[in-house]
C-alpha cells in the first residue's frame, strides 16, 4: 500500500481510531499527517455570506462619506479591504496592483506580488541537524533579505540559540554570540524559527482569524486583516511572530521584488509577521531561502506526505525530536542529529 | 421622544452648572485628557515604536492596567449583591453610583485596548457580521464578547431606572431585574475570561496556573471595596451623598475576608514556583528576586506585598481599623498594592523570560505613563459627570415636572434619594 497523500484519499484513518494499520513503517506518522489534515478542513473559515457583503458595503458607503475628505481613494479601499478568505480574483488583482503601486512610491523598486496556492498532497516540513549547524547565521541574513526584513536585528524570522552542551537551559543560552567565531568549543547552535504546528497556538489566540494554517501546512497571516493585538506573541512557545512596532523601511536595492501576499511582501506598520517557509518559493517548487545558505547542510526541506521524500526519511529513520513537545504544538519543524 | 431628548439636555446642564472648585476639577483632568490625545496621536503617527514595548515584552503597562480595571469593573458586583439579593436598603441608594462605576472601569478598559494594538483603524474586524469573530477558541474574542455585553448591561439598568425616576414613574421589574442578576454572574465572567485569556496559554508558564482566575475574583473583591470606600467618602465630601455608615462596615467586613485570602492565594502560587523549583520557576525568581542580574520588578513586587500586608492587618484587628486616618490609608495601599500586583506583577514578568531563554526587561516609558494616567483621568471625569447627574435625579432635583411631588407613587421601588434618606 503506497502513502495517501491526498486529503480524503486515505481510507484507514477515519474518526481519529488509528490502530490497526499493516503498513511496515511508520503508521503512527502516516496517522498524524492525516489527522493532521482533517483539523485543518474543519478550521476552514466559512463560506462567504451574502448579508456579511451587504452589511459590509452600507456600513463602507455610511463611513466612506464621513471619512473621504482627506483620505485617498486607495487609503479608503484599504480601510474596507475583506479577510483574504473572501477576496474573490478579480478583487486580489486589484489589491496586489495597488500594494506594488505603493511599494514603487516608496522604494521606487517594481515588484510583483503574487498569492501561491497550497498544492494538493503537500504538507511541508523542516528537520534540522544540529549535528551539522555551526550556528554561522547565513540562514538569518539570507532569509531577512529573501523576506524584504527591515535592517533591524530584532526584526529575524530565525533566532539561534547558543547553547552549552549537555543542556538545553535556553536561558544560559545565548543569541547574542558572535557569527564569525563559530563554532565555540564547547557549544552547540538551535536555530528557531516557526514551527507551523499542527495546533497553533497562534492561530487559536487571534481574534480576529488574521492567521490560519493552510492546508499545506504554512500558518500565515493576512497582514491587511490583523488589528496587532499581539496576543499571538504572547501565546507562541517558540517567540516566532514579529510585530512591526514601526513602518518597515527597507532600501530600494534590498527589495525582493518577488512577493507573495501571504508571505514577503512589504509589511504595514501595526500587524504581526512570521515565517512562512517562504511560501512564494516553495508552492512554486523551490527550497526555501534558508535552506539554499545554509553553508553545512544542516537544513532539510520537503513534503512530509511524500514518502520518498529526504524530511519523511529523516521523520522515519532518524532519533528526531520536537522543541517544547509537552506543550503539545504538534510542529512540523523537526530537530535530529545525524 | 421629545422627552427623552429633553433629558438629554438637561443631563448634559446638570454636568456644565458647578461650582469653581468643580470646574477646577474637570479642567484638570481634561488637561491630563488632553496629553494623552497627543500621545496617542504620536503612537498613532509613528507606530508603537514610541513604547518601550518590544517583540519580547510586547504587552506592556496597558494591558497591566486593563487587567486591573477589569477587576474595578468585576466589582461592581460587592454593591449589586447586597442591594439586590440581601436587600440591604443603605446599598440599594448608592447601587447605581457602583453600576455607573463598572460602565467606567469597562469603558477605560476597552480605552486600554484602543491605545495598545496596533491598527485601532481595523478594530471593526471584531465586528460579528462584517468582521470575525474568532469564536469559540480566541479567549480574546471572549473578551471582547463579555465586555460588550457587561459594558451595554450596566448602561441599561442605572439609565433605565434613572429615566424612570426623573419621569416620575414606577419602573417595570421585568425591565431590569432580569438584567441585574445576569450582570451579577456576568461580573465573574469578564474577570475570569481576563483570566483565562492569560492563563490559557501554554507558553507562558507563569501564567499557566487555574489559580489566576480565583485569585483574580479575590483580589478584585479586595480592590474595588477599598476603591469604592475612598471614592464615597469623596463623593460625600464634595456632592454632600449621604452614605451611611454601615455600608462603610459592609466594605470593611468584605475586605476582611478578601485581602486574607488574597495574600493566601499569593502565598500558594509562591509555594509552587519555589518549592518545586522547576525551570518554569524563571519568572517568578525574575519577579521577585531578579534573574541574571535582571532586577527591577523585585522592589516593586515586596513593596506591594508589605502595603497589603499592612492593609490587612489593619482591616482584621478592630483597634486599627476604627481609626480613621489608618483605615482610609489601608483602603490606599490596598489599591496600589493590589493594582502592582496585579498589573506589573503580572504582567511583565510573564514574559521575561521570553519564550527563548532571552532576558530583556521592560518599564513602561513616559509618553505610556502620560497615556495611561491619561486614560484614568478620562475615566474620572466620566465618573464625575454621572455620579452628578445620578445624585442629582435621586435627589429629585432633576426631574420632568419640575413642580409636581417629590415622591411619585410607588417611586419606592427606584433606589430612594439619596441625600433625603437617614
Amino acid at each position: 500500500m503506497k502513502l495517501p497523500v491526498l486529503p480524503g484519499a486515505s481510507s484507514g484513518c477515519g474518526g481519529g481510531g488509528c490502530g490497526g494499520h499493516d503498513h511496515e513503517r511508520g503508521p503512527s506518522l502516516e496517522c498524524a499527517v492525516e489527522d493532521r489534515v482533517e483539523k485543518l478542513v474543519s478550521q476552514r473559515l466559512e463560506e462567504p455570506g451574502t448579508r456579511r457583503d451587504i452589511l459590509r458595503g452600507g456600513i463602507a458607503a455610511a463611513l466612506g462619506l464621513a471619512i473621504a475628505p482627506g483620505c485617498t481613494t486607495s487609503e479608503i479601499d484599504e480601510f474596507f479591504q475583506k479577510h483574504y478568505r473572501e477576496l474573490k480574483d478579480d478583487e486580489k488583482k486589484k489589491i496586489f496592483a495597488r500594494l506594488e503601486e505603493k511599494t514603487r512610491r516608496r522604494t521606487g523598486v517594481t515588484v510583483h506580488i503574487t498569492d501561491p496556492q497550497p498544492l494538493e498532497g503537500v504538507h511541508f516540513a523542516y528537520a534540522l541537524n544540529l549535528s551539522h549547524c555551526n550556528g554561522n547565521r547565513r540562514c538569518v541574513e539570507a532569509c531577512a533579505r529573501e523576506n524584504n526584513l527591515p535592517d533591524d536585528p530584532q526584526m529575524r524570522y530565525i533566532r539561534v540559540v547558543e547553547l552549552d552542551n549537555g543542556s538545553q537551559h535556553l536561558e544560559k543560552g545565548t543569541t547574542a554570540y558572535d557569527p564569525e567565531k563559530v563554532p565555540q568549543p564547547g557549544k552547540f547552535y538551535l536555530p528557531v524559527q516557526c514551527h507551523q504546528c499542527d495546533n497553533p497556538p497562534c492561530v487559536k489566540a487571534c481574534p480576529t482569524k488574521a492567521t490560519w494554517k493552510e492546508p499545506d501546512g504554512i500558518v500565515v497571516v493576512d497582514y491587511n486583516w490583523c488589528i496587532g493585538c499581539r496576543y499571538c506573541q504572547a501565546a507562541c512557545p517558540y517567540h516566532a511572530r514579529r510585530f512591526n512596532w514601526v513602518e518597515p523601511e527597507i532600501e530600494p536595492e534590498r527589495v525582493n521584488p518577488d512577493q507573495g501576499y501571504l508571505s514577503n511582501r512589504i509589511r504595514p506598520v501595526g500587524v504581526v509577521e512570521k515565517c512562512t517557509f517562504c511560501l512564494h518559493r516553495t508552492r512554486n517548487g523551490r527550497y526555501p531561502a534558508c535552506y539554499e545558505a545554509c553553508p553545512t547542510g544542516a537544513r532539510k526541506f520537503g513534503n512530509l506526505a511524500d514518502p520518498h521524500s529526504e524530511v519523511r526519511h529523516i521523520v522515519e529513520n532518524k532519533r528526531v525530536w520536537i522543541l517544547k513537545e509537552e506543550l503539545g504544538t504538534e510542529p512540523r519543524f523537526f530537530y535530529f542529529y545525524g | 421622544m421629545k422627552d427623552f431628548i429633553v433629558y438629554v439636555f438637561r443631563m448634559i446642564g446638570c454636568v456644565v452648572k458647578g461650582s469653581r472648585n468643580y470646574y477646577l476639577w474637570l479642567g484638570t483632568l481634561a488637561l491630563f485628557v488632553g496629553m494623552a490625545g497627543l500621545e496617542w496621536y504620536h503612537t498613532l503617527h509613528d507606530g508603537l515604536i514610541v513604547t518601550n514595548m518590544s517583540d519580547h515584552v510586547s504587552w506592556g503597562i496597558g494591558i497591566a492596567n486593563f487587567v486591573y480595571f477589569v477587576g474595578v469593573a468585576a466589582g461592581a458586583a460587592v454593591l449589586v449583591v447586597p442591594a439586590y439579593v440581601f436587600h440591604r436598603e443603605d446599598i440599594k441608594e448608592l447601587v447605581l453610583l457602583g453600576e455607573l462605576l463598572a460602565v467606567v472601569a469597562v469603558s477605560m478598559c476597552l480605552l486600554f485596548i484602543m491605545t495598545d494594538v496596533g491598527r485601532p483603524d481595523r478594530l471593526w474586524h471584531l465586528t460579528p457580521g462584517i468582521g470575525f469573530l474568532n469564536l469559540p477558541s480566541s479567549l480574546l474574542s471572549w473578551d471582547v464578547v463579555v465586555f460588550t455585553g457587561y459594558l451595554l448591561m450596566n448602561l441599561h439598568i442605572p439609565g433605565y431606572l434613572l429615566f424612570m425616576r426623573y419621569r416620575g414613574r414606577k419602573p417595570t421589574a421585568l425591565m431590569y431585574l432580569p438584567f441585574v442578576f445576569l450582570s451579577m454572574i456576568w461580573a465573574v465572567s469578564i474577570h475570569t475570561v481576563t483570566a483565562f485569556l492569560l492563563s490559557g496559554l501554554g507558553s507562558r508558564p507563569f501564567w499557566n496556573t487555574p489559580i489566576l482566575a480565583p485569585r483574580f475574583l479575590i483580589s478584585a473583591g479586595a480592590s474595588a471595596p477599598a476603591l469604592l470606600i475612598i471614592l464615597f467618602t469623596a463623593i460625600r465630601h464634595f456632592a454632600g451623598l449621604k452614605v451611611k455608615d454601615s455600608v462603610f462596615e459592609y466594605f470593611l467586613s468584605v475586605l476582611r475576608v478578601t485581602m486574607p485570602i488574597n495574600l493566601f492565594l499569593v502565598g500558594c502560587e509562591v509555594f509552587q514556583e519555589f518549592y518545586t523549583g522547576s525551570l518554569h520557576a524563571a519568572s517568578a525568581y525574575y519577579l521577585y528576586f531578579g534573574l541574571h542580574g535582571h532586577s527591577m520588578l523585585p522592589k516593586f513586587i515586596w513593596t506591594a506585598l508589605t502595603f497589603n500586608i499592612f492593609a490587612t492587618v489593619v482591616f482584621l484587628v478592630p483597634k486599627l481599623r476604627a481609626k480613621k486616618p489608618l483605615m482610609y490609608l489601608a483602603c490606599g495601599l490596598t489599591v496600589v498594592g493590589i493594582w502592582t500586583e496585579k498589573g506589573m506583577g503580572l504582567i511583565f514578568p510573564g514574559f521575561v523570560p521570553n519564550p527563548l531563554g532571552e532576558i530583556v526587561e521592560y518599564a513602561p516609558n513616559l509618553g505610556e505613563i502620560i497615556l495611561n494616567i491619561g486614560i484614568v483621568a478620562l475615566g474620572a471625569l466620566l465618573y464625575t459627570a454621572m455620579a452628578k447627574v445620578t445624585i442629582a435625579i435621586q435627589r429629585g432635583e432633576l426631574r420632568l415636572h419640575p413642580g409636581s411631588t417629590p415622591e411619585a407613587p410607588g417611586a419606592a421601588e427606584v433606589p430612594a434619594p439619596v441625600g433625603s434618606a437617614s
